[in-house]
């Protein structure tokens, strides 16, 4: 947004020079034959990849030695638009001399920095970042060709910005460490989004398994549990400082057991007996009634119901709250 | 060689157009609602402006053409003006237009949608036309408004305008038609049209840019969209584009008395260019020749993507245009190919092009040429012309 793109009509403009050039005349395009391969002693490898959304198609052939794995050449055909022919051009340029295994570590995105006139600058305008990954899922099916693996092997992660190859992992990780909230400050720390906006939400130029908009909104959700959870655990650790009151049950709970844990089980055990909680409820009249039974000796003690009871009482108000009423059943 | 073969994009102003304009930049400049001498003096070229305009439409002396920045202006006007009048206050709440028609409609109609307004957009045949049963189908008691193109600004074809100006009138419907491409081109009516309301652009017809118009019906007046001051008897506010208005009122004055050269040589210059073109083998157009505005041309070039076909008509000095979504700002392909869906490549291999009554016999001749030279490049190029996988939802 802004003075620079109010006027429109400016995608030719921002093709460097290099993109220019191989749309004129591109240096890789046409195809290898059985017979060419096999005079240089090598496999041929034919792929086709198709990205149905553009409506574009690529073919690539690649010429690899045998014994070294190495790309002796690559030639590629093309049904796309100009930059489409430019990266495909360029992507069959950056596999010669590599081994297969290299090949499949070239990413659209080395293609469209090996398309630059300086490093600085982006060879294409950004909607046009999307052609160079068609050259990328070709390599990814010729070396599945060549390997007989299926092309989903070589993925180990899942992209969900094909353009500036961007990851779910660090989506999610970017929004929870930055505090994200917006699509667009996404975009701004990791660049997805940022091209072809396909993936950003649904109904964009290409339908994608995950959108920005609904991996902002679940993991904003997941940081609001994580709070909440780390909350709680706070509050049970420290229960004194946010008041017995404010607590869960089950929080409330566990607080009284810790009590009694520390300060009363082991003088009933002395004596042979025990006691397990029942129950514990929240009255009308803003106490905490606690269920308590007596096991071992406790039980048919007479100072069960009156010592011994005032004193667990009494050291629970004292730990925890005022409004506790502990009750023998 | 320099070939504008763009002319639904935008035309060049007719110079006899742009030498009406020029005094009333630096000599007579003053604002016509002025009282004074500089004011008035601008109203002898306002009025046989406004004459010309009328004249060229057929309306009458009591409806209002008025002048607007653009038909963009003039479509939302009508739109969002029968939404104001009719919609808002709970009388109707639907609008009926079609999948092809411009995105000035299409993208005001989404907006009355989001405001709860029911719209129904009807399909168009395998010529990218309506289809009249379906039209009327659509029409319930609760309809306000009826909005069809009269011609198409990518395959040209012209819309059954005075039939569905009928169908309208038979169920009491207003009948708003965008008239943006038809005018200069074929011959355009008001009354016989039945139109309650037209839009149009004088950038279309080698009138200048930034300059339209909106016909309106006696009795048919609608709230307006610009408030402001009493211009345009308080329809249009703003001050007066003068010169913008007298080139608009030259141009059409052009525009009609050019209609038959339009109907006779620019269509011979432009059957040329589609026959040759047709001998390309794996090639087809939409739309039969007559059905279609006499100048547009839009083929469909079996494995060459529009936006690298552009590219090479450009490099040659070509003008044209596509509606591949690769030459487009957002990657969106275009609607109206996906409309017509005839070819499934359509929305791919759609190109553009479309004379005026400046393209003459040798800029047709080096076009032949260049296209021929093209094609024959980007098909060396091509992995899907002589082979297409199984799989690959093209088909080619």
């Amino acid at each position: 947004m802004g003075k620079n793109s109010l006027i429109g009509g400016s995608i030719w403009e921002e093709y460097s020079q290099k993109v220019q050039d191989l749309m004129n005349n591109p240096q890789n395009m046409g195809e290898i034959t059985e017979e060419q391969a096999k005079e240089m002693g090598t496999k041929l490898i034919v792929a086709d990849f198709g990205a149905e959304s553009c409506g574009d198609a690529v073919r690539l052939y690649w010429a690899v030695d045998p014994e070294t794995d190495i790309i002796k050449e690559a030639k590629f055909k093309s049904f796309g638009c100009g930059t489409a022919i430019a990266s495909s051009d360029t992507m069959a340029e950056l596999c010669k001399g590599k081994t297969v295994d290299e090949a499949v570590k070239i990413t659209n995105i080395d293609v469209e920095k090996a398309m630059r006139d300086n490093p600085e600058t982006p060879a294409v305008p950004p909607q046009k970042m999307h052609c160079s990954v068609m050259a990328y899922d070709v390599i990814k099916e010729a070396a599945a060709s060549y390997k007989g693996v299926d092309s989903a092997s070589f993925e180990d992660q899942i992209i969900v910005c094909e353009c500036a190859r961007v990851s779910l992992g660090t989506i999610k990780e970017v929004i929870k460490l930055n505090d994200l909230k917006t699509v667009e400050q996404i975009t701004d720390y990791t660049k997805a989004g940022a091209f072809c906006k396909s993936c950003i939400k649904p109904g964009g130029h290409e339908e994608r398994e995950y959108y920005l908009v609904d991996i902002l909104k679940e993991t904003r959700e997941e940081m609001e549990h994580d709070k909440l959870t780390a909350l709680a655990d706070a509050k049970t650790s420290e229960g004194e400082e946010f008041g017995f009151e404010d607590l869960t049950m089950v929080q409330k709970l566990k607080k009284v057991e810790s009590v009694i844990d520390e300060n009363i089980r082991e003088m009933l055990m002395m004596d042979g007996g025990n006691l397990e909680i029942v129950d514990i409820r929240d009255t009308d009249d803003g106490y905490t009634d606690i269920y308590i039974r007596y096991l071992g000796a406790c039980s048919g003690c007479a100072s069960s119901s009156t010592g011994t009871l005032y004193a667990i009482e009494a050291v629970l108000r004292e730990k925890l709250s005022d409004k506790i009423r502990v009750l023998p059943i | 060689m320099r070939v504008y073969l763009d002319n639904n994009a935008t035309t060049i102003v007719d110079p006899f157009v742009y030498t009406e304009m020029i005094p009333y930049f630096c000599e007579m400049y003053g604002n016509p609602n002025s009282l004074h001498e500089f004011g008035s003096e601008t109203h002898p070229a306002l009025r046989c402006a406004m004459d010309r305009l009328y004249a060229g439409i057929g309306a009458n002396d009591n409806d209002d053409i008025v002048v607007t920045s653009c038909a963009t202006e003039s479509i939302n006007w009508v739109i969002k003006g029968v939404y104001f009048d009719h919609i808002f206050n709970g009388d109707k709440n639907h609008i009926v237009t079609s999948e092809v028609e411009h995105p000035a409609v299409i993208q005001a109609c989404r907006f009355l949608e989001s405001l709860g307004v029911k719209v129904t957009y009807l399909p168009v045949n395998n010529d990218g036309v309506i289809e009249l049963d379906t039209l009327e189908e659509s029409i319930t008691q609760d309809t306000a408004l009826v909005s069809i193109m009269w011609a198409n600004n990518e395959t040209g074809m012209i819309f059954p305008i005075e039939e569905i100006g009928k169908i309208c009138k038979k169920h009491h419907v207003l009948f708003h038609t965008d008239a943006t491409q038809a005018i200069g081109k074929v011959p355009v009516d008001v009354i016989k049209a039945g139109a309650d309301y037209l839009s149009f652009s004088a950038h279309k017809f080698h009138g200048p840019k930034g300059v339209g118009g909106l016909y309106i019906k006696e009795g048919k007046v609608i709230s307006s969209l610009l408030s402001g001051g009493e211009q345009m008897d308080g329809l249009r506010s703003g001050t007066l584009n003068v010169p913008g208005i007298v080139g608009m009122g030259k141009a059409m004055e052009l525009a009609v008395e050019n209609l038959d050269f339009e109907k006779n040589s620019v269509m011979r210059l432009r059957d040329k260019l589609e026959d040759e073109l047709l001998k390309i083998p794996d090639t087809f157009v939409v739309g039969t020749k007559k059905q279609r505005t006499p100048n547009t041309i839009l083929i469909s070039i079996k494995g060459i993507e529009g936006e690298a076909m552009l590219w090479d008509l450009n490099k040659a000095g070509i003008a044209a245009s596509t509606g591949s979504a690769c030459a487009s700002e957002a990657l969106e392909s275009n609607p109206v190919m996906e409309a017509i869906g005839a070819e499934a490549d359509l929305a791919h291999t759609a190109l553009r092009l479309s004379l005026s009554r400046f393209t003459t016999e040798e800029e047709i001749d080096y076009t032949i040429d260049i296209i021929n030279k093209a094609v024959k490049r980007l098909r060396a190029i091509s992995s899907t012309f002589s082979y297409a996988p199984d799989w690959h939802e093209s088909k080619l």
